[in-house]
């Protein structure tokens, strides 16, 4: 079971989510998050006054997979969440030693 | 939800039915209704049923003047109606812009709450809202008295004239009208439907006066000081100089003495109500100091970011549509058509302001800024406020124009050189924009309005126009008003500040001002404590209520 986590830009969720949910996954959980990576901040204006946005807001998703599925659904939001500019995020593959489905008690990948 | 919706579709039928059937009812009371007048007609003359009258042409005749014998008025109850008339129009406009006026208070709380920051909110709020309720006590208890208390007779509002009573000194051979002495509490002679009047529409121009350093001392300013000082500024710094220039006192009457023009006219308030409010924010500002952070060590400003724009703008907004009472109601008179001239001028010079602000910021910093843009829209107003009823809509647009370059200077001019931190731009808005208000009346007023006003024969013309004795009359105005309104409320800020103190602990604004000054959030699920966040059902509650302590303390600044 691996578990995928994808920082991408907010107006690129929707798409994500479609197409995920088109390529099978039944669930995932966002985050509003903020944060810089090679992108830094930027800067904005205010009565006539710069002044630097460090940390730019972003949506963090996680997903929950069969180690099987783990290249797709990566490629799918590799895919989906590019733009070309820099800023556009990063994806993280972790390993996840098992699951549980809270009303049911069942384990593994039918929780998932 | 389908059960639910063709429930209340059949619902929606039967009510539609009910009310046709209610129609077709009292359609045809109609008819049975002249059972009885038959019967009548029987006994006495035949009276014709009362006809409707839907085109409003025959609504309104001789038979509604009164008069003691019915349809036939003589000549002296004709003249009794129509001097009744003509105050009741005057009384009702002046009464319905007054309304206007008094929904500013809601413009100034949202621009001011929009323009500063979330953790402040329900401190911010708070003091426009409950300026409202301290000024006009205030103003009830004395204020009014001192300001219109020897205005004398209310030419539009009919009135008794039992406002007579003026404390004058004598200087140079020639009286100096200063304060007057009748109307304390309304009690007494001030009994009376004119002064009423003249009481509420004077108390909600004072009460825009007195919200307006609430922008400009925002964010650091303690509760109890701002409390004490909502007295202060209704009770004795506004009604003094309103006194001096609509109550009679010795700035209006500077044509009668010396030949200055009309003496020192300001229509509607550039500078009794605007500039007394930014001259009072500007001498608050300077003793609270700026706001941690606002200032780097070596003196450069940093941006603070208001935390709602459409809030600010919507406030600026109401604040505009508001002004179709400041300045039109000014005539005190819904029968002077000058209104039309003035609700023109009004609109055209915010209008130009708004433009010419947006433009500048766009020109020399690449964005048309929307808090400034705003700004600018309002410092057409303000400056449009003193000359509205006295020039062509020509000079109207020219003066919200130049107001609008006029106040991103000002701004940049109190921000980077004087170092007072406004965070909403009040001090130049209306202190800087209403003395060029006053001004620019001085210049452009043309001579179609205004004779008799202040008592000096002939109309109001400015410079251009050929009376320079009426500029120099309206720059001594500011002058005074700069003095006066400055040093007064210097002096009593650092009193404030020696006694009571006047700024917030340094945490305290760190964190907010909300919690430790109200004692709550005003956005409680952003920055509350997590129990209201996401138990907002029993348990919640139950907890807040079993841990109060941490309402009142929340662990860290969320």
């Amino acid at each position: 079971m691996k578990k995928i986590e994808a920082v991408i830009k907010p107006f690129k969720l929707d798409d994500v989510k479609e197409a995920l949910t088109q390529a099978g996954i039944v669930g995932m959980t966002i985050s509003e998050v903020r944060g810089f990576g090679r992108q830094k901040g930027h800067t904005e204006l205010y009565r006539g006054g710069e002044y630097t946005v460090d940390f730019l807001p972003k949506i963090k998703i996680e997903v929950m997979v069969p180690d099987e599925m783990a290249t797709k659904v990566t490629e799918i939001i590799q895919a989906t969440a590019k733009t070309g500019n820099i800023g556009d995020g990063k994806i993280f593959i972790l390993p996840v030693e098992d699951a549980i489905r809270i009303r049911t008690g069942e384990r593994g990948n039918s929780a998932l | 939800m389908r059960i639910g919706s063709r429930w209340s579709w059949r619902l929606g039928v039967c009510g539609l039915a009910l009310i046709v059937a209610l129609a077709g009812k009292a359609l045809s009371q109609d008819k049975p209704a002249e059972k009885p007048a038959d019967a009548a007609a029987q006994a006495a003359a035949p009276a014709p049923p009362p006809k409707p009258d839907p085109g409003g042409t025959a609504t309104g005749t001789i038979a509604d003047v009164p008069a003691k014998e019915a349809g036939k008025p003589t000549l002296v109850e004709v003249a009794d109606a129509v001097g009744h008339n003509r105050v009741a129009i005057n009384i009702m406009w002046t009464l319905i812009t007054g309304f206007l006026v008094m929904f500013m208070q809601a413009g100034f709380a949202l621009a001011e709450t929009g323009f500063t920051r979330a953790k402040n909110v329900a401190h911010t709020m708070m003091m426009n809202f409950m300026i409202y309720a301290i000024g006009m006590t205030g103003y009830w208890i004395m204020g009014f008295a001192l300001q219109m208390g020897g205005v004398g007779a209310l030419g539009t509002l009919g009135g008794t004239g039992v406002l007579d009573s003026e404390f004058t000194i004598t200087l140079f051979g020639k009286e100096f009208g200063l304060w007057g002495t009748k109307g304390f509490f309304l009690a007494g002679s001030s009994y009376d439907v004119a002064v009423f009047a003249l009481f509420l529409f004077q108390m909600v121009f004072m009460d825009t006066a007195a919200t307006i350093p609430t922008g400009a001392m925002a964010e650091r300013w303690k509760f109890s000081a701002f409390f004490i000082y909502g007295f202060f500024i209704s009770m004795i710094t506004y009604p003094l100089f309103a006194n001096w220039v609509w109550g009679g006192g010795w700035l209006s009457t500077l044509g009668k003495n010396f030949g200055l023009g009309h003496g020192y006219v300001d229509f509607a308030g550039s500078s009794v109500v605007h500039m007394v409010g930014g001259v009072t924010g500007l001498a608050g500002a300077m003793v609270l100091g700026p706001r941690i952070g606002k200032y780097t060590k070596d003196g450069t400003p940093n941006p603070i970011p208001g935390h709602n724009i459409p809030m600010a703008i919507l406030g600026c907004f109401i604040l505009a549509f508001g002004w179709f009472g400041f300045n039109p109601g000014s005539t005190l008179a819904g029968g002077d058509l000058r209104i039309a001239v003035i609700a023109v001028n009004t609109m055209l010079a915010s209008a130009a302001g708004a433009i010419l602000a947006a433009l500048y910021m766009w020109v020399v910093y690449g964005k048309p800024d929307p808090s400034m843009a705003a700004n600018g829209f309002l410092a057409g107003l303000v400056a449009i406020t003193a000359p509205c009823a006295f020039v062509s809509s020509f000079w109207a647009f020219v003066i919200g124009a130049i107001a609008g370059v006029i106040l991103c200077w000002s701004v940049f001019f109190f921000e980077r050189t004087m170092k007072v931190d406004d965070p909403v731009g009040a001090i130049s808005v209306h202190g800087t924009c209403g003395a060029w208000g006053v001004i620019s009346l001085g210049l452009f007023a043309d001579g179609t309005y205004g004779d008799g006003f202040n008592g000096v024969p002939s109309t109001v013309k400015g410079l251009l126009y050929g009376d320079p004795s009426q500029l120099v009359a309206q720059i001594i105005g500011p002058v005074v008003n700069f003095g006066f309104i400055f040093g007064a409320s210097w002096l009593f800020f650092k009193l404030l500040d020696a006694t009571i103190g006047m700024r917030v602990p340094r945490d305290v604004e760190l964190e907010g001002l909300d919690v430790p000054e109200m004692g709550a959030h005003g956005y409680p699920e952003i920055q509350g404590p997590p129990t209201l966040v996401h138990g907002m059902g029993a348990l919640g509650s139950a907890r807040a209520q079993a841990v109060p302590a941490r309402v009142v303390a929340p662990e860290g600044g969320r």
